[in-house]
Order: C-alpha cells, then structure tokens, then sequence
C-alpha cells in the first residue's frame, strides 16, 4: 500500500481538497498493520501501559524484599513460583533479575518508546499541520519492531536461568559470562536481542520524526511558529539517531565477548576454576559505549516531557510560555551538552582522574540551561490565569520533581562527592526523581490533555485529581526518604540492607519507602479504570476542549487519515497567544490571520 | 475454589467502579456540571491543595532531616573525607535555599493565580534581561561549586605520598583479599593463571618474584594504622567489584585486567570512633559497591584504624604467603650480616 506523503508532492498543492483515491481499508490495516500516525501512537501507548505495569509490579516485588528481608510473601510466590521464590522468598538472583528488568523496561519501553513513541506520533502531524508523517510505511515497523522487542523482553523472564541480572547498565564482564551469574546465560542474550530490535524501532521513529517536522510543515508554520512540543520532540529525536547506534555498537561488541570468543571487554578472568583465554580488553570500553547513549538517553527522556509541560501550562495557565526563545535555546544548549557529559557516571571506573574532572565541569554547565527551563516554568504560573483540569496538576508536578530531583544532580555531578555516594540509594533517589517521577508525570499530564483527540472524549477529573495526588505524594514518600539511605552509604543493588548493623538505624525508611510504594502503584488502578472506562463511556469532547491554539485542534473531534477533510490549514502566528491585550477572547488559534497592526510576538519584537 | 471467588470478586469489583462513574458522570451532567473540564470550584479547590501540599512537604521533608539525626554516618574518618564534608555541606546549603525558594514559589503562585470568575492573565511572553539574570547568577553558583569541587578532587586524585603503605584490596565472588606489602612496601608480581584456591593462592601470586616473598594476604579482617597515608591498590578476579569506604568518604571499582588506586589518611582510631559514636561494637566496613553476583549483598570486610604501636602488633602476628621462602631469604640475609 503506497503512503500518502510518497505519491503526492506535499508542499505544493494543497490548495484544493484532497481525495482519498484508494478503496476502504480491511479492519487489520485500519487498526493492527495500521500506517496512520494516529493509531501508531495509542499502539505505542497502549504496549508501553502494559510494559510499565509488569516492571511496576517486579518493583512492588523487590520492594516487600527489601522492606521486610526474608519474610514470606504469598505474592510473591504468586508471580514467581518455586523456582525464585520458595516459599516465598525471593531469590537474590531473581532479585538481580527484576531490578534489571524493571530498569530496562522502565527507562527504555515506558520512557522512551512510549513517551516518544506515543506523543511524537500523536503530534508531529497534527502540530505542523501534515496529512501524516514523511514515511507512514517506516513509522508502522517502528511499531512492530517496538512491539517485537517488548514481547522478546518479557519472554527473558521465563527463561529457566532467568532475565538479564547484571543491573539495567549490564556491565562485563558480570553480563558476558553466564558462569558469573545464571541470568547472564540464555536471559541476556534475549536482552540483546530485544535491545537492538529496540533501538531499530527507535532510529525508525526518529528519522520519520525529524524529516516530517523539517520537510512537511504547512504553509506559514515557520520553524519559530512551531510549538513547544514539536521542537522537543525533534531535538529528542535527534539525540536518539546520533547516540542509539553506539549503543547498538556496545551490544554488538558484547554479543561477539559473549558467543564469538572475542575480547573487547574482557582480560584477565579467572573464573569457575578456570583462567580465560581473553586478554587485552577493558570493561571500561563497555561503560563508554553504554554511557555515550546512556546520558543522551535520559535528555531523550525528559524532553518530550518538556515539550508536553510548556504546551499543557500554556494552555491551562492562559498565557504564553514565558520565554519562548530562551526554551528553545535552553533545548538545543542541553541537548549539545548531552554528548559530553557521559563520563560522570565513571567517575568511579578507575578512568583517569583529569578526564573526569572535564566532565565535572562540563556536567555542571548543563544544570544552567536546565534552571532557565525552570524558572521560565514557574514565571510562566505567575499572573497568569490557572485551570486546574487534571493535566495542569501533572505537569506542575513535573515542574516540582524536576526540581528536586535536579538539584541532587549538583552534588552527583561533583566527582569528589560523587565518590562518596555512587552507587547507593542517593542515585537511586535522584534519577527516579527526575525520570520515574517528572517524566511520568508529564505523561501522564500529556495523556490527560490529548485524551480528547485521541478519543473524542474526556477524561473523568475527579477520578484525576486523586489519581494526581495520590501519585504525586505517594511518590515524594517513596523517593525522599531515599536519600538519607543513599547518604548513609547503604549500596543499591543489595538483596538485603540489614545485614549490617550500621543501615539497622535506617531501616525504617525502608518501610516507609516501601509501604508508600505500595500505595503509589496501587492508586495507578485509578487511572487504568479512568482512562479504559473513558474511552468507551467518557462524556463526548467538542473540537477545541481545552481552548488551545495549536493546530491539532483544528482537525475534526476525532480525525480521520489524512487529519483535515479540506486543505491543511495555513498558519499566520506563533502557539501562544493566550490573554493577548486588546483581544476579546483569551485565545488565538494560529490559524487565525494577524489583524492590521498586530505585532507578532512569534517575532521577538 | 478461592481463587475463582477471588477473581470473581475483582471483576464484581471492577464492574461496581464503572457503574459508579456512571452515576457520577449522569448525576453531573443532571447538575450541569462538567465531568472533564475544570470549573471554578475545582481552581478554588485545588488551588488550595496546592498550598496545603506545599507545606505538608516541607514539614515532612523537615521531619525526615530531625529523624534521621544520629542515624547517618559519624563524621568523616580521613582527611580527604573531612574536605568532602564540608564540599557537600557547602553543596547543601546552596541547594536547599534553591529549593525551598522555587518549590514554593511554584505552588505558591498555582494556589495565587487560580483562576476565578472573570480574573486574567498577564501576556508576558519574555524578559530578556530577567533571563540573563537568571543565566548569570545560577553560572557564578556553579562556577563556585566546581572550583571547590575540583580541588578536592584533585587531592583525592593527585600523587600519592610515595611513603604510602601499599596494600592490594583483591576482589572475588565473593570475598575480599587484603595483601601487604611487606617491608619492601612493593607487591610482589602476580597473574591470574597462577590463581590456585587449593592452596590458598588467591591472587596468583607469582613465587618466583623475591619482591613478594614478603606480602601478607588477609581475609574477613583488615587493618591499617591511623595517621598513615595508604595507598589501596584495587583488582578482581573474574567481574566488576566496587571497593566502597562509606567511612573514608570514598570509592573506586575493581577491573578485570586493570589495576585501580585509591589513597587516602585514615584520621580515626576504631577505638576512637566507638567513643565518638556511643556504640562499642562500631566497626569501620569495606562494602562491595559495583554489582556482582547473587553474593554481592553479602562480601564485606572489616576495616581496623589501629594507632600505629596496635598496627605493629597486628602485622607482627600475620605470616607472610611464601613464608617458606620468606624464611629462608630472611636466615640468609642475617647469615650474611653476621659473616
């Protein structure tokens, strides 16, 4: 089947109305091998919903571990069987292997593909103003190479020597050599597996994206006139082209260390009474490749969260992002800061110290451009006019987390405090702040927001002001206490924290954490019941719910393939022209023509 | 028989919330209001949530500090450890005042600027100098932050003293080796295909290197003597390990392959630290910090800060690995000095 965007010339004439020349499509293409942007998106979401609430519950698992050390759990045998939890018990290797899951899935199916997956489908069309993306084709096997990998994922879990365990970093030699730990047998080369048919999935994506938003934005949509959300979405997308592949390469480089005999990440290895052939290479090599993605990949993670945060608070607080410019700026300053920054995460490798302090220094320049972003959040509330629909709660949320979670980054980002809180709780604590809590809250905001126009319905708010809350304290209750371990010196990554008598006095914050976890990933029912319930039964939206003057707004309540019925529309202003002096209503979609004299504040006057 | 009454019970459960929104959704749309769409009754309440919340925060974020008061670790046991302190606290302040200002700030002005009955929002869409501002000042913080963070760096990193007591903190699934140097204060050569458990050569250590018929190997236990600059060098056997001194403020992994460094003075006696801390079975602890295995939970090894007369009695009673070998050089060499 031939994609719209390949037979017809998009730029140039649209000017007269667009016919539909081929026959209706068969239920399988309209809804499963579907290339329309719209449908990819909930696929995206619904795959990523599902991902999340399996690693949510292996957290709940390793949580009741680590909360109540050797106590028997009824659940946990429930989920785990003989085999990882006897009587249970969890098994510390198991417990290896959900923490390293949990990870994964967490950071790369929820957080990248289904934050990216979902919004950037959802948006980029219907921001810019295209029938839909510049390969409908590419953009359906980004899909099915996303789907493939998640299902190739949850089948590690089955295997009989278990997930992938070496943590979701899966350094060497750990994960190279199944006698070091069983789930580096069958379970990581599965990992492997799903991993590179991840990041296929995700260079698909990518590519589409920045094509569509530079190649197909309609008439007058100046890049300056593009929202928020849409350059966001495209220096997210750049970011991931230009790092997935290294670590493809690291996983290449591994698979040959762990089936090939090579030795590019290992050297000198005595191991299960026996000294290994392999010299000359260096595990050090591995944490390179993997952080030179590793640190892009936490930006490509927060910023469509950004995009989605200035869009929605704009919205809701009817007034224009405060410094349009400047949020732009801050975006492309972080995202080039991002390639060199990987090395604070080896600080402790054993690298040389000068290195190091280079990235030390590099380090803290990115937090600037992420305070600018901050503060023009919080200007932006100020004076303005604020609706409280669900999603302005989520994102000011994300506001708050990322400030927390961010200004921790100060001292990891420091190599001589750095040293003292590695791989404790500390980090653990603060990359959850900023990626579990901000950029779940913002998707969750996003979710909200678009419900409409993914749905044509409303989400219940009531049922999302509890959800927000409930979440959102729930999640400080987890986190925040989490530090003070962290600090304590109390390791992640341990089966058991009360081995020693030192971390006895801070037990329990373990229960506290672990009881408000409990509650946190419990009241996401509320949101599952909400959202599936509203889609069928939610009450009907009009075309413009939220009064917003982006232009997916502008396309029927629910569109159909090919986004407008007539021509695409011609945009003559920048997004936010929200309470503009002299005007009557409180908004001004772009599509509506700047009046004589007007100035444009798009322009930067 | 339960299980089918418990799954039945979920799904009456999941059917009775449906019902419930639909009433509500009804009811509502009798009353007229909207079941999506914030009114002013949800931004006047919220609003207030958000100022509640605010402070509920701060209280708990407060009350989390006062708990954990005297459960943290005792102050800092070596000098680069005391300097890393005060970095942090320097760190702290800084952050904590940024937080508190923007946190509240942030819910203080959603709570303020709520929308109700016919108020409006002020289009203020740039302030290039307040961002300048804003670029500066936070720069300037920063710049601070990293000059002090670099000079204990630097210190933590640099030179070791070459008078350092060198002594090799040998990592395996899962245990950890202590070798000594010896009074040459050089580690004999090793190899890890001279690795033989059987006879309890853990590190491989080579025989025919004279310059390690003198090391120590110890296991469970460790001790150093205080005032002393040691030089730990880091190796492991078969995967990544993580030599982690939560006392001594410091850490460096354990590579394959690779000979990692860590130096540091230790500045507190054992017996000191248990006065300091109220607590007679205090022990300082080396911590495996970089995932390992099933076991990596459970590798620790106690650390002893011993004055230096304690540090000689200990070494005194420790017997070298090649002590046959250690012995026989030892006869010759007094042979020699009596002839």
């Amino acid at each position: 089947m031939e994609t719209h965007a390949a037979s017809h010339d998009m730029t140039h004439h649209e000017n007269h109305i667009h016919h539909h020349e081929h026959p209706k499509l068969s239920f399988i293409e309209k809804y499963v091998f579907s290339m329309d942007h719209k449908v990819i998106s909930k696929q995206f979401l619904f795959t990523a919903m599902f991902m999340a609430v399996a690693a949510a519950i292996m957290s709940t698992l390793f949580r009741l571990q680590l909360a109540w050390p050797g106590h028997a759990f009824p659940v946990m045998h429930y989920f785990l069987g003989d085999k990882w939890a006897k009587g249970g018990i969890l098994d510390p290797n198991m417990y290896l292997g959900l923490v390293t899951i949990h990870g994964t899935i967490m950071v790369f199916f929820l957080l990248t593909g289904g934050l990216s997956g979902t919004f950037a489908n959802l948006l980029i069309p219907l921001q810019v103003g295209a029938r839909d993306m510049a390969s409908p084709m590419l953009n359906m096997l980004s899909y099915w190479f996303f789907l493939i990998a998640s299902i190739i994922m949850m089948i590690s879990l089955y295997v009989e020597t278990g997930p992938a365990s070496a943590g979701w970093t899966i350094y060497p030699p750990l994960s190279a050599l199944p006698q070091a730990i069983p789930g580096s047998g069958v379970g990581m080369t599965l990992w492997l597996t799903s991993i590179s048919l991840f990041v296929v999935s995700s260079l698909l994506g990518g590519l589409n994206y920045i094509v569509t938003i530079l190649n197909l934005r309609t008439k007058g949509m100046k890049m300056t006139r593009m929202p928020l959300t849409i350059w966001a979405l495209l220096i997210t997308a750049v970011l991931g082209v230009l790092s997935f592949p290294v670590l493809f390469g690291a996983a290449i480089l591994l698979i040959f260390d762990r089936s090939f005999g090579t030795s590019f990440y290992l050297s000198d290895i005595y191991i299960g009474g026996q000294a290994l052939s392999q010299t000359g290479g260096s595990p050090v090599l591995f944490e390179h490749l993997f952080w030179f993605l590793g640190h892009p990949e936490v930006y490509i993670v927060i910023m469509p969260a950004f995009g989605i945060i200035s869009e929605i608070m704009s919205v809701n607080a009817r007034k224009p992002i405060f410094g349009y410019r400047a949020m732009i700026g801050s975006m492309l300053a972080i995202a080039f800061l991002a390639f060199i920054v990987w090395g604070h995460h080896m600080f402790v490798s054993g690298m040389n110290p000068f290195l190091g302090s280079v990235f030390v220094f590099t380090t803290l320049l990115i937090a600037i451009p992420s305070a600018i972003k901050a503060f023009n959040y919080i200007t932006t509330l100020w004076k303005g006019n604020i609706i409280f629909n669900p999603q302005m709660l989520f994102v000011i949320g994300a506001v708050s987390t990322f400030i927390s979670g961010g200004l921790t980054g100060i001292i990891l980002a420091d190599s001589a405090l750095d040293v003292a809180v590695h791989g404790t709780y500390f980090v653990v604590a603060h990359f959850h702040i900023v990626m579990g809590l901000s950029a779940v809250l913002a998707m969750f905001g996003g979710v909200y927001h678009w419900f409409p126009k993914m749905f044509g319905r409303f989400m219940n708010k009531k049922l999302g002001y509890w959800h927000f809350w409930l979440t959102f304290i729930c999640a400080y209750g987890v986190f925040l206490p989490m530090h003070f371990i962290g600090l304590a010196g109390v390791p992640r990554r341990y089966f058991n924290n009360d081995l020693y008598p030192a971390f006895e006095k801070l037990q329990h914050l373990n229960v506290i954490i672990s009881v408000f976890a409990i509650i946190g990933v419990l009241s996401q029912v509320i949101f599952f019941v909400n959202f599936f319930y509203s889609i069928f039964k939610g009450p009907k939206a009009e075309q413009n719910p939220w009064n917003a003057n982006t232009l997916e707004w502008t396309t029927p309540i629910v569109p159909e393939h090919g986004n407008w019925p007539g021509p695409l529309p011609e945009v003559y202003r920048w997004p936010y022209d929200y309470s503009k002096p002299g005007k009557d209503v409180d908004f001004i979609p772009q599509t509506v023509p700047m009046e004589e004299g007007e100035m444009d504040e798009g322009e930067h006057v | 028989m339960i299980n089918l009454l418990a799954y039945l019970a979920l799904v009456l459960a999941l059917i009775l919330v449906f019902q419930l929104m639909r009433i509500y959704q009804l009811s509502a749309e009798l009353k007229g209001k909207h079941v999506g769409k914030a009114d002013d009754n949800d931004n006047r309440s919220q609003g207030r949530v958000m100022l509640i919340f605010v402070f509920v925060f701060f209280a708990g974020l407060i009350w989390l500090l006062f708990d954990v008061r005297g459960k943290m670790l005792p102050p800092a046991a070596s000098d680069v450890g005391v300097i890393s302190d005060n970095v942090f606290m320097f760190n702290w302040v800084i952050i904590f005042i940024v937080f508190f200002i923007t946190t509240f700030m942030l819910f203080y002005f959603g709570y303020r600027y709520k929308k109700q009955k016919d108020s409006k929002a002020y289009f203020y869409p740039h302030n290039d100098k307040i961002e300048l501002i804003w670029t500066v000042v936070p720069s300037i913080a920063l710049a601070v932050i990293i000059i002090y963070g670099l000079s204990l760096w630097a210190k933590m990193t640099g030179t070791p003293d070459t008078k350092a007591l060198v002594i090799q903190l040998y990592a395996k699934q899962f245990d950890w080796t202590a070798r000594y140097a010896g009074a040459d204060n050089v580690l004999g050569k090793s190899d890890y295909r001279l690795i033989d458990d059987a006879s309890n050569n853990t590190v491989g250590m080579d025989s025919t290197d004279a310059a390690g018929w003198d090391d120590i190997m110890v296991k469970g236990e460790f001790h150093i003597p205080v005032n002393t600059p040691i030089l730990f060098k880091c190796n492991a056997r078969e995967v990544m390990h993580g030599v982690y001194f939560p006392h001594f403020r410091d850490q460096i992994n354990c590579v394959p392959g690779i000979t990692t460094e860590l130096h540091f003075t230790p500045t507190i006696t054992t017996d000191s630290m248990r006065k300091i801390t109220h607590d007679t079975a205090f022990d300082y602890i080396l911590l495996c910090n970089r995932v390992c295995g099933s076991g990596h939970y459970n590798m620790p090894m106690k650390v002893v800060v011993d004055s230096p007369d304690e540090f000689k009695a200990w070494m005194a009673k420790q017997h070298p690995f090649f002590s046959h070998l250690y012995d026989m050089h030892h006869k010759q060499a007094v042979a020699t000095a009596m002839k």
